[in-house]
């Protein structure tokens, strides 16, 4: 008796996938939240002053996706109303309940006072010069409190440059812990690894380095503004240096499964020549690693004109967040498409319309957009609108 | 001096005020058994056991149906539990006038008795269609008592 | 059949009795169940199973499982030769109806019947995010329906695949040992209907349960030991090719 979609044997139970597209969603999601968040880290904590035009913006496209981050979880639950549990009876062996509050620290402890901190001059402001809902919007945002001198100014910086300090290991531990939730699973050997918080934590700063890229690049050009070429440089040059680092990681991996090959091994191995070849070899490694890092590294050796150099950058940006989409999906998907037993495969059916479906994820991705151009209009990101802050930095450093 | 700080005080008195609501909210919503036993509902433990039965358990039949009792003891199914055959049955222990579904032998015997290469070789198994040409098993076999009248004479001696 | 109704009759207040008992409430208000007296587990003879797919009928009747899901399942082997890493395996429907017969080709066949290990040491406890699954004092692993918010991280985290999504509760499912029967002093509908006593209820904890005696005396197994999940379902006669 053959189940149709499946290849050998399946425990029966294993025969239908439990973690769908949106599962997949997740960890992308998150994982442009911490890349976005290093990107901003870069100019505040290591002081590279040239991609200080994307700063803002940076910081806004983290909150924009965190806030997404939590509804492709929701919408896969059995029981979406009994998900405050996981805040009031969290089960402290759990990975899934710790990220919990580690997403919360994060959002509430390092991003949302990042930006408050940092756009609180802004919002004094305009809270003094809007009307209407507007005003009343910016002064809920102020916290009704006024004070922008330069004293308290000053003040929200140091406290500014400490957040963002905490903040760097607190983006790491947030991307991390995602591959943690994947790499403590010792009854999966796709996902059982002490390298998987350390493999998304690094493919996650290669997209969010990416998106925010694409990102300056596009809203620069909608506001008919010359992109700064010193930013993008440096930006695809972090991006090729955390790209290195990613596919480095990943081949050691591979490599080493390889070689041990261990009793999942010949399972594993045939499953990427079949259900996975074009989705892993094609499009993750070929198109999605290996061009990008070639593109990117190339770059770096001849020195090609400002209109090559910017499509070359886009065209990586888009290969970049393409490749890690199919990483996600083959490390969620993938881990399931086998038999526990070795001895089998079963065939993921992707709904369309329904509450797992492609068209709630093709939504889903869509969202964050719609929230970042809200955003946008509420607090503006742009370069030229911005306070220079690195001098009220180091004042803060020197002596007072 | 305080003005400069004013809006982080402010911040804080917010963020106080979210961590109260939110420590009243867990007071009055985890049900109250949580962590009596670990952590989990301690009440599910009684719940889960109070889920009514449905097989009734051969001990329940025996009570009633002491006749067949002693036609099983004398055969080799007196292993087998009545709802193993059967099926569950413990709404009929609860109330006789429900009667059990009548059984098909031709599925039911066969399911065990199929000749089958993954069965062990002590259990008794047969090719059904070389052995019975498809008639239903219990023209020949009484399911309480299943070895036929002439073979348990001359197994015991050859009177009859 | 004068007689045997009127046998009937006199027997009705037994049976009545006998009902009660097999009747009786929750674990703390049965006046003889305590929890921390027992710590169950199973055993499984291979040399005996015969695949008639009595259990895995029986367990659903017995728990309303809904159709396509297993809370048990029976597997057929088949190991040519020496390739004991690479056997051959089927389940029909979890073996439900039973097996078709099959052509006999060299090497060796046999069943085996799998379901939850109720493990000591639970992976699937481990990972559940808000406690809905626990193991009881009296070491069976169980599902809260009340308290599951469906997030099946639980099924991914089984290394034996005895775990489902329910589809008419959203929660996840497994085999609950019968708890609402072993309470009671009855067996599992499984161990009850099985013809051969291929499925043994074993009380690790009583010094007169037989399991005991048997676990001393002859080779048994668990499956997948190197998971170190401490499962408590032991396996006599099994065979090293299986999964």
């Amino acid at each position: 008796m053959q189940i149709p979609g499946v290849e050998g044997f399946m425990y029966p139970n294993e025969v239908e996938l439990q973690w769908s597209v949106l599962i997949v969603l997740y960890p992308f999601i998150t994982g442009l939240v911490a890349g976005a968040f290093i990107l901003a880290s870069l100019e505040r904590v290591f002081r590279v002053e040239a991609v200080k035009p994307t700063y803002r913006l940076a910081l806004l496209t983290a909150l924009a996706f965190l806030l997404v981050a939590p509804l492709p979880l929701q919408l896969h639950l059995g029981h979406p109303e009994r998900s405050i549990e996981m805040y009031l009876t969290p089960h402290r062996s759990s990975a899934m309940a710790m990220f919990g509050f580690v997403y919360l620290w994060y959002l509430m402890g390092v991003l949302l006072l990042e930006i408050w901190l940092d756009y609180r001059r802004d919002m004094v402001l305009k809270a003094q010069s809007s009307r209407g809902i507007l005003q009343l919007i910016y002064r809920v945002l102020t916290l009704g409190s006024n004070n922008i001198s330069e004293r308290a100014l000053r003040i929200d910086e140091r406290l500014s440059y400490f957040i963002t300090l905490i903040g760097i290991p607190s983006a790491f531990l947030l991307h991390g812990y995602v591959g943690f939730i994947f790499g403590s699973v010792k009854a999966n050997p796709w996902w059982s690894s002490p390298l998987m918080p350390v493999v998304f934590l690094f493919s996650a700063m290669v997209s969010g380095i990416a998106a925010v890229m694409l990102l300056y690049v596009f809203t620069t050009r909608m506001r008919g503004r010359t992109i700064d070429m010193r930013c993008l440089d440096t930006i695809a040059q972090y991006l090729l240096y955390a790209f290195i680092i990613d596919f480095s990681l990943e081949m050691i991996d591979l490599i080493q499964r390889i070689y041990e090959a261990d009793e999942s091994f010949r399972s594993l191995d045939f499953m990427v020549h079949t259900r996975l070849w074009t989705s892993q070899v094609i499009i993750q490694i070929i198109l999605g690693t290996v061009t990008p890092i070639a593109l990117l590294g190339l770059m770096q050796i001849i020195k090609l004109g400002e209109v090559a150099r910017k499509r070359v950058y886009i065209l990586a940006g888009f290969l970049t967040l393409m490749g890690i989409f199919a990483m996600r999906w083959n490390v969620v998907i993938g881990g399931q498409l086998f038999s526990k037993s070795f001895l089998g495969y079963t065939t993921y059916k992707m709904g369309f319309a329904t509450r797992e479906g492609l068209l709630p994820a093709i939504g889903l991705m869509i969202l964050p957009f719609a929230i970042l151009w809200v955003l946008v209009k509420l607090l503006p990101p742009w370069p030229e609108l911005v306070r220079s802050h690195i001098s009220v930095a180091s004042a803060a450093h020197g002596t007072d | 001096m305080y003005k400069d700080i004013e809006h982080l005080v402010r911040l804080a008195a917010v963020m106080l005020i979210v961590l109260a609501a939110f420590v009243i909210l867990r007071t009055a919503i985890v049900p109250k058994s949580f962590g009596q036993y670990g952590h989990f509902r301690g009440a599910a433990i009684a719940e889960i056991a109070a889920k009514p039965i449905v097989h009734a358990g051969h001990h329940a039949c025996e009570t009633c149906h002491t006749d067949i009792v002693d036609k099983k003891r004398t055969g080799k199914h007196v292993v087998v539990a009545c709802e193993a055959c059967h099926g569950a049955l413990a709404n009929h222990a609860d109330d006789p006038s429900i009667q059990p579904a009548k059984l098909d032998t031709a599925v039911l015997c066969a399911r065990c008795h199929e000749a089958n290469s993954a069965k062990p070789k002590w259990f008794p198994q047969v090719a059904t269609a070389d052995h019975s040409g498809g008639l239903a098993c219990d023209t020949c076999h009484q399911p309480h008592t299943p070895k036929i009248e002439a073979e348990k004479t001359a197994a015991a001696g050859g009177k009859p | 059949m004068d007689t045997t109704r009127r046998r009937l009759i006199m027997l009705l207040p037994a049976a009545a009795v006998a009902w009660k008992y097999v009747l009786a409430g929750t674990p703390e208000e049965a006046p003889n169940y305590e929890m921390t007296e027992h710590w169950w587990a199973m055993l499984i003879d291979v040399t005996k199973c015969i695949g008639c797919g009595s259990c895995v009928r029986a367990c659903a009747q017995e728990n309303d499982v809904p159709e396509g899901y297993f809370r048990t399942w029976i597997e057929r082997y088949h190991v040519s030769d020496w390739k004991i890493e690479r056997p051959d395996v089927e389940s029909p429907d979890g073996g439900k109806e039973g097996f078709p017969a099959n052509e006999v080709g060299d090497g060796k066949y046999f069943f085996i019947p799998k379901m939850c290990n109720h493990c000591a040491d639970s992976p699937c406890t481990q990972v559940c995010p808000v406690g809905a699954t626990f193991v009881t004092p009296d070491g069976v692993v169980l599902v809260d329906k009340t308290y599951c918010v469906g997030c099946r991280y639980c099924i991914q985290a089984c290394p034996y695949g005895c775990r489902f999504l329910n589809p008419k509760t959203n929660t996840a499912d497994k085999c609950t040992l019968c708890y609402h029967r072993i309470t009671k002093g009855l067996t599992t509908a499984c161990c009850e209907v099985c013809p051969t006593g291929a499925r043994q209820l074993a009380d690790l904890k009583n010094p007169k349960d037989p399991i005991h005696e048997f676990l001393k005396t002859h080779t048994v197994q668990v499956l997948k030991p190197q998971m170190a999940t401490g499962a408590k379902v032991f396996y006599n006669g099994m065979d090293g090719s299986v999964r």
